[in-house]
């Protein structure tokens, strides 16, 4: 067992612990986010320190070291960061909770990290279980009705869920005798191309097994939980499910496919079809409930759900052209540039929110008034989800359709593109209510220091990534591990 | 060389518009200086490089190139021909006289200065872009502003008319990026240079014209948004009669005719034979805008809205001059821009005037103003000449050259007959412009108006100065078409024209 080489891991599992003691034994509350976000600091070191070691299985192939698996961990790691910042005012409305919100937090991107780095059946499926079970807990921690629904909306079609993707890995692990990714591919390769059909055992697993994963990234027709839960939960746990979870599930996705079920041609590329197909489903429905919505979190977890949409045009790329390397090194822009701009807006809904809720968008009437730095901030984020350039969200489509057409998805790029200008609609109806409408009250909105440091650091991440993507291209090229399976 | 000329003009504006961004309690006269010494600098600059442009050359000019995006291996690059400097110089002068109009803003007026620098870079670095990608994200990036300066100071359905304008924008320019990522995959260059046939990339597909056509409709389909060309049109009265002055003149001066340079630089340059294919369609849409523009023209009660209906109507010969695919339709098809861009602008500026003044935008209710306000009546009748063609403005030369290089060209059939029918358009400017000016200016003078003031020194200083230009150019053409017609003629030999 080379345990070292899950320094990171054991470092924030530590620091969770820490955190509950501190949270205990410790009276002064701002010493929690001290701690949790030392530790998270501490994790992003050892993550550092472990590029550029050669690529290992990890506990007899329970887990894999890769530079797939860093740059996830960095990535988690560094949005885990981001959200206890810029919800340092916003924790103060959880006041006996303040120890377990961050602690669960640190848990959930743990599981997380492990997902990313899963490459056994049964590693897998714990990983996504410790995340899902911390944030089943992190969302009813606001204990309003609300919340309290959605959690238990969460939990209950949670655990219909986890049920699926057992059932599921059980087909897989029985029919093809192993449960490490390695031995399936092995067990996988030897079916004849043509009779894929004999094995429907095999193929109905496969199919639960994705179901499963769709329902993480929230992709249709699995997406019904998203806006409900998005709703209900506690804003800084809402930005939080819509990233880590999300490219949680689909850094697992992509390994699996990629790993597991490579090697039969046809049997992937048939695979492709129907995720293009779903991809396809995914943006059209995100984008057009997205129109009607009037609460922002709603909304934003429509446009969410049209953003795995995009991502999963990667996935179905990769699946039918088996261009794994150049589809990973896109699918992790991406998903970066997905991620910093969701923590641009969200952080802003988390500050706003402070006191009370501030849910509807027009609460954010003339924000750009009452805090220039939070409208901006706002507008950016949201101009890069829609993709207009030279924010990070249009290189990172830009990518991906590119790479899309070039692999014969010409149609899924032209759906793509009308569902762009159809994001554009609602996205800029937020940013006209910013700029535009008269604000119900002229205060200042009041903004802390660390959550500041948070909206700093999104707003450039989107404009650097966006002027000069070559700078995240060079790290994501780092993905390219897996073009060695093929 | 030593200076990097045109990313000091495409980022200056850009730069100006940050600082004043940052710098939130900055008195207002301060920003207007700024702004102004921001888009003079510009101006001068673009004079500059017009002045000592290598008029015998027929490539590329002081080009910039700088590894951008390797994993792309799209580079930063700058570059101008004689098709896209006078554009330049255009949006340069446009740029400024926009800032000008806004100096008696008082709304916000420090946000206005700052969307108006950032439409003028995006508008430049369109006109200097070399790479398609480049070219895309300055043609993106104009949607912003334009969408902020109409909704926060327009007037009338202002915020709807704003988002037509994007919607139509954004749809017309997705269907592009998805040409440009086509082109991408088809030849695997993003360089514009490189792409064009005579340097050899597209020309490697071999393809016959049929599977190319749909790179070039979604192309042309970008580009004839923001033209417009019927039947893509429907935003542009609403917005340009809903949209400030100052965006008004930036708008239908220099945005339209990224549309126009568009389609001379990315459809007809890359692809010649579609370009002769399709030229019939092109061509029936040119005609049909010119007609159908003059004729809702005549129609209009609102002063602004009509000059919307005659802007699509002029922008029309643009059309039929890069479709008639002749060297000399070419080079009257880039005269015609820079030329409507200073008329339109002109006649936007003193309608604007005439509007704010008497606060009636409604012609029927207009009347006898020439007594009122002489001098805005004297430049409304010189624009207007201008419009329907009088000889010694630039109008007449531009159109002129249209109208003797479609009809005099061999490159498509039937060009005569669309010509003609096109010719007919002249005549409809000279019916709504002349009855314009008697509905506006001339009749019994009103009491109501006799207040109303005329137009201010600034406002003098500035029509002046695109009059002068109007009949500079309309009098001695040549220079333009000295800069112009090199890189024309390797177009239109591309074409075979």
């Amino acid at each position: 067992m080379n345990l070292d080489m899950l320094r990171p891991e054991i470092c924030l599992a530590v620091t969770a612990v820490a955190v509950i003691a501190v949270d205990l034994f410790c009276r002064i509350k701002w010493l929690v986010n001290i701690t949790s976000v030392a530790g998270l600091l501490a994790s992003i070191c050892m993550a550092l320190l472990l590029i550029g070691n050669s690529e290992q299985s990890i506990g007899n192939g329970l887990f894999i070291l890769d530079n797939y698996a860093i740059y996830f961990k960095l990535l988690f790691l560094g949005i885990a960061l981001l959200v206890i910042l810029a919800s340092t005012d916003y924790v103060k409305r959880l006041p006996k909770l303040h120890g377990e919100f961050h602690a669960l937090l640190l848990t959930a991107t743990l599981g997380a990290m492990l997902t990313a780095a899963a490459h056994d059946i049964i590693a897998m499926l714990l990983s996504i279980e410790l995340t899902a079970i911390s944030l089943y807990a992190l969302v009813a921690m606001l204990k309003n009705t609300k919340s309290n629904e959605s959690a238990v909306k969460y939990i209950l079609l949670g655990a219909v869920n986890s049920a699926v993707l057992l059932f599921g890995l059980a087909l897989i692990f029985g029919f093809s005798g192993s449960t490490s990714f390695t031995t399936i591919a092995a067990a996988v390769s030897t079916i004849q191309v043509g009779n894929i059909a004999d094995h429907a055992g095999l193929l109905f697993g496969l199919v639960l097994t994705l179901a499963g994963f769709a329902f993480k990234i929230a992709a249709v027709p699995f997406h019904m939980w998203a806006p409900d839960v998005y709703e209900g939960a506690p804003t800084p746990i809402t930005l939080f499910l819509s990233t880590v979870s999300k490219i949680a599930g689909l850094s697992i996705l992509m390994r699996f496919m990629l790993t597991a079920f490579i090697q039969t041609d046809s049997l992937i590329n048939n695979l492709g079809i129907i995720l293009a197909i779903v991809s396809a489903l995914t943006m059209t429905a995100g984008n057009l409930i997205a129109i009607t919505q009037h609460n922002i979190k709603r909304l934003l977890a429509y446009s969410s759900i049209a953003q795995s949409g995009y991502m999963l045009i990667v996935v179905a790329v990769a699946a039918i052209g088996l261009h794994s390397a150049a589809s990973i090194s896109n699918l992790l822009y991406y998903l970066v540039a997905f991620a910093i701009a969701e923590v641009a807006v969200f952080s802003v809904i988390i500050i706003a929110s402070r006191n009370a809720d501030m849910d509807d968008i027009s609460d954010y009437a003339g924000l750009a008034k009452r805090s220039p730095l939070l409208a901006c901030a706002m507008t950016l984020g949201l101009l890069s989800l829609m993709g207009l350039p030279p924010l990070a969200g249009f290189m990172g489509k830009f990518f991906v359709f590119s790479q899309a057409a070039q692999n014969g998805l010409l149609w899924l790029v032209l759906i793509a593109v009308v569902n762009s200008v159809i994001s554009a609609y609602y996205y800029l109806k937020i940013v006209r209510t910013i700029w535009m409408d008269a604000p119900a009250s002229a205060d200042a909105v009041k903004t802390s220091l660390a959550p500041k440091l948070a909206l700093l650091i999104s707003c450039t991440g989107i404009l650097l990534l966006g002027i000069l993507p070559a700078l995240l291209n060079k790290a994501a090229e780092w993905g390219s591990f897996l073009a060695l399976w093929n | 060389m030593s200076l990097n000329y045109l990313s000091i003009i495409v980022f200056l504006p850009l730069m100006a518009a940050i600082a004043l961004a940052l710098l939130p309690r900055m008195p207002l006269k301060l920003v207007k200086y700024i702004a102004t010494g921001a888009a003079s600098t510009v101006l001068a600059l673009s004079v500059y490089l017009f002045c000592i442009f290598d008029r015998n050359a027929s490539g590329m000019q002081f080009e910039e190139i700088y590894s951008w995006i390797p994993a792309l291996s799209a580079n930063y690059h700058l570059g101008v021909d004689g098709i896209s400097l006078p554009l330049v110089v255009l949006t340069a002068l446009l740029g400024l006289v926009a800032v000008l109009v806004s100096w008696k803003s008082e709304n916000r007026a420090r946000e206005l200065f700052i969307w108006l620098l950032v439409l003028e870079s995006s508008i430049l670095g369109v006109f200097c872009s070399l790479n398609l990608l480049l070219f895309f994200i300055f043609w993106e990036i104009e949607v912003i502003p334009v969408y902020f300066l109409i909704s926060i100071w327009g007037s009338g359905n202002k915020r709807s008319s704003a988002l037509k304008y994007v919607i139509f924008t954004l749809a017309g320019s997705a269907l592009m990026l998805v040409g440009i990522i086509c082109m991408y995959f088809v030849t695997g260059t993003l360089d514009m240079v490189a792409l064009e046939p005579a340097h050899g990339a597209l020309a490697t597909i071999a393809a016959p014209a049929m599977s190319t056509a749909p790179i070039f409709f979604m192309l042309l389909a970008g580009f004839a948004v923001k033209l417009p060309v019927v039947p893509l049109h429907s935003w542009q009265p609403d917005t340009y009669t809903d949209a400030p002055v100052a965006v008004n003149i930036l708008l239908s001066g220099a945005l339209a005719k990224m549309g126009g340079y568009g389609i001379i630089r990315l459809c007809v340059s890359l692809f010649p034979e579609s370009s002769q294919r399709f030229a019939p369609i092109m061509l029936t849409l040119a005609v049909i805008s010119i007609i159908y523009g003059g004729i809702l023209a005549l129609r209009q009660t609102n002063l602004k809205r009509l000059v919307a209906y005659s802007s699509l109507s002029h922008m029309g010969f643009v059309l039929l001059g890069i479709f008639a695919l002749g060297q000399t339709a070419l080079i009257g098809a880039s005269l015609q821009m820079v030329s409507h861009g200073l008329i339109t602008s002109l006649l936007f500026i003193t309608a604007g005037i005439v509007i704010d003044n008497t606060n009636q935008p409604n012609m029927a209710k207009l009347g006898g103003l020439a007594r009122q306000m002489p001098v805005t009546a004297a430049f409304f009748v010189l624009a207007g000449l201008g419009a329907l063609g009088l000889p010694s403005t630039s109008g007449f030369a531009a159109e002129f050259t249209v109208f003797l290089g479609s009809f005099s060209s061999s490159a498509v059939d039937g060009i005569k007959w669309f010509t003609a029918v096109a010719l007919l358009g002249v005549v409809l400017a000279a019916v709504y412009i002349l009855w314009t000016i008697q509905r506006v200016f001339y009749g019994p003078a009103q009491a109501s108006f006799d207040s109303v003031r005329d137009a201010g020194k600034l406002q003098r200083i500035y029509c002046g100065l695109l009059i002068a230009l109007i009949f500079v150019i309309g009098i001695c053409p040549t220079i333009l078409t000295s800069v112009i017609q090199n890189s024309a003629a390797v177009i239109v030999s591309l074409v075979g024209g």
